[in-house]
């Protein structure tokens, strides 16, 4: 048998002032508040890579293989010096930013047909499952046939692999607009191309910005690539024809300084361009945390 | 005009769902005149929300036809706005100010400096004027849909449309936002279509109730509702409305728990 519990007194109580409390509101320390900063924490990452990295080589010594961090960093300002890092780098940059943007185009032209039209969907769909697994190097072949041996080879396989990762992100970034809000953009008379821009773009946002970062790897990794095949018009090459033409010189150490040309670019882009996109834009409106 | 401001007539919906076609409404009829407090109200799977979406215009009728001041429901428009129950109605891209200010712009119906007054007057009139710089997903679930109510009435539609607009809140919110609104209608008597289920918020909102069946949803009875003030000068007639509508309700469930074989 299951008793009642025994009748208790009411309880009341009057809240203690706030003054009262020891602490409400106290600044963290200097370490804490520097421990909280993601950069600050990234910087003790690298900088414990680069002594792991100058320690095994000088206990490799061998700097045909593997030069020490110290030798990279030497190379590097050299190069520097020399104006012909630089140069190369933005030799790759004005080849990688022409791709990247014709590919972004590309991709927005065909999102938008995708989701006004039905065939369009489709598609898109046929295209991007064809064509998203293909590599963008194994179509250089045919593209130098076509384009000759030149910028518009690598720009044209740059295009390749940015259009379809962009696609797809953004595409299905417009599929997952909740339905409230598309509803919303329809009830102000919105339609056609107003609608897309001021209500699908910044809804899919995050995902559009996805896709941009993941085609920005992607064309990064096909342009370095297709540079190493063959180096432009060999004069004016980029990265990938600095690290072909030093490896062939054993100059191993400037080897290693243009990998980290490219390592230092794609983190320059993606901390600070990225990043500082990220947090004006879906981070500030609480889209993504 | 002395006619009805919105005429749905013998409207029957249907939606397709993956495998079936769904007929929410069948031939359902009501009239909603200026300044009505008006309340769908009913069980869920009545229809009601569809109801609604067709009077936006969201939803075509496969039989009968809504006309709003005469004219006939084709597509969503500014002039009969939404209210919704989602929290993610408003832009998340947008401070509270550029949310309510934003559909006076795109519909073209005010500009500049007039688009501003009127979209602070309606943000002051819901007491959020110290949170018009705020980004949605810095206030809580009441403050979005006070925005929301606030760019629904800086519209200035024919008529609001409310879907169930304070069913994700909290009871004591919901309970200050249904006396806000009230107050609100006090100050500008807008006509407004409200969706619920529940049935003490429907006589406390209502002036006018529809009541629906559900599966598919019919009209069971319109009633009018009691006068703002019932709960303290007619606690027992508010009490037999509350009755009088959930016996009708009721009736449904009994019906539903015999055996069908289909």
């Amino acid at each position: 048998m299951i008793e009642s519990p025994a009748a208790r007194p009411e309880i009341f109580h009057l809240p203690v002032a706030s003054s009262a409390f020891g602490v409400v509101l106290k600044p963290l320390s200097a370490w804490e508040r520097i421990a909280n900063v993601g950069a600050a924490r990234k910087l003790a990452i690298l900088v414990a890579l680069a002594l792991i990295w100058e320690l095994y080589a000088r206990w490799l010594d061998n700097p045909l293989l593997v030069p020490t961090f110290g030798a990279t960093v030497h190379a590097f300002a050299d190069a520097i010096e020399s104006g012909e890092l630089p140069q190369k780098a933005w030799t790759s940059l004005k080849v990688l930013l022409a791709g990247y943007t014709i590919g972004i185009l590309c991709a927005a032209v065909l999102t938008i047909v995708a989701i006004t039209t039905r065939v369009g969907t489709d598609l898109l769909e046929l295209l991007t499952s064809m064509f998203n697994p293909l590599p963008a190097i194994a179509l250089l072949p045919l593209a130098l046939i076509w384009f000759g041996l030149g910028y518009g080879s690598i720009i044209f396989v740059i295009i390749h692999s940015v259009l379809w990762a962009v696609t797809l992100n953004t595409h299905s970034g417009f599929l997952s607009v909740s339905s409230t809000m598309r509803m919303v953009g329809r009830n102000y008379g919105l339609s056609g191309l107003r609608y897309v821009g001021s209500i699908l773009i910044p809804a899919a946002f995050p995902s559009i910005l996805t896709g941009l970062k993941i085609g920005w790897a992607f064309a990064w990794r096909t342009l370095i690539a297709a540079e190493l095949v063959f180096g432009v018009s060999s004069g004016s090459g980029g990265l990938g024809w600095f690290i072909y033409e030093n490896k062939n010189q054993l100059e191993i150490p400037a080897v290693f300084a243009g990998l980290f040309t490219v390592i230092l670019i794609g983190l320059v882009v993606e901390n600070v361009v990225f990043r500082t996109i990220e947090t004006r834009t879906v981070r500030k409106w609480g889209m993504q945390h | 005009m002395t006619g009805p401001l919105l005429a749905v007539r013998g409207v029957t919906l249907q939606y397709k769902t993956k495998d079936h076609l769904v007929t929410a409404t069948y031939r359902v009829d009501f009239e909603v005149f200026r300044s009505d407090r008006f309340i769908l109200l009913g069980p869920s799977g009545c229809g009601k929300s569809t109801l609604l979406k067709a009077v936006g215009g969201y939803l075509a009728p496969v039989e009968g036809e809504i006309r709003l001041k005469g004219e006939l429901v084709v597509r969503p428009g500014p002039d009969r706005m939404m209210v919704f129950q989602e929290f993610d109605q408003l832009l998340p891209w947008k401070t509270v100010r550029e949310n309510v200010l934003f559909p006076l712009l795109a519909s073209g119906k005010l500009s500049g400096r007039a688009a501003e007054e009127k979209a602070t007057d309606a943000i002051a009139k819901v007491n959020l004027i110290k949170f018009a710089g705020s980004l949605p997903h810095t206030l809580s679930g009441g403050m979005k849909q006070r925005v929301a109510i606030a760019r629904g009435l800086a519209m200035e539609p024919d008529i609001l449309l409310m879907d169930e607009p304070f069913a994700a809140l909290d009871a004591l919110t919901r309970r200050k936002m249904q006396d806000e609104l009230l107050q609100l209608w006090d100050d500008t008597r807008f006509t407004v279509l409200f969706v619920t289920h529940s049935i003490p918020e429907a006589i406390k909102i209502g002036s006018r109730i529809l009541l629906l069946s559900p599966h598919p949803g019919q009209v069971k009875a319109e009633l009018n509702s009691l006068p703002r003030d019932a709960a303290a000068t007619d606690p027992e007639g508010l009490l037999a409305l509350e009755k009088k509508i959930h016996a009708m309700l009721f009736a449904d469930v009994v019906e539903e728990q015999e055996p069908h074989h289909d």
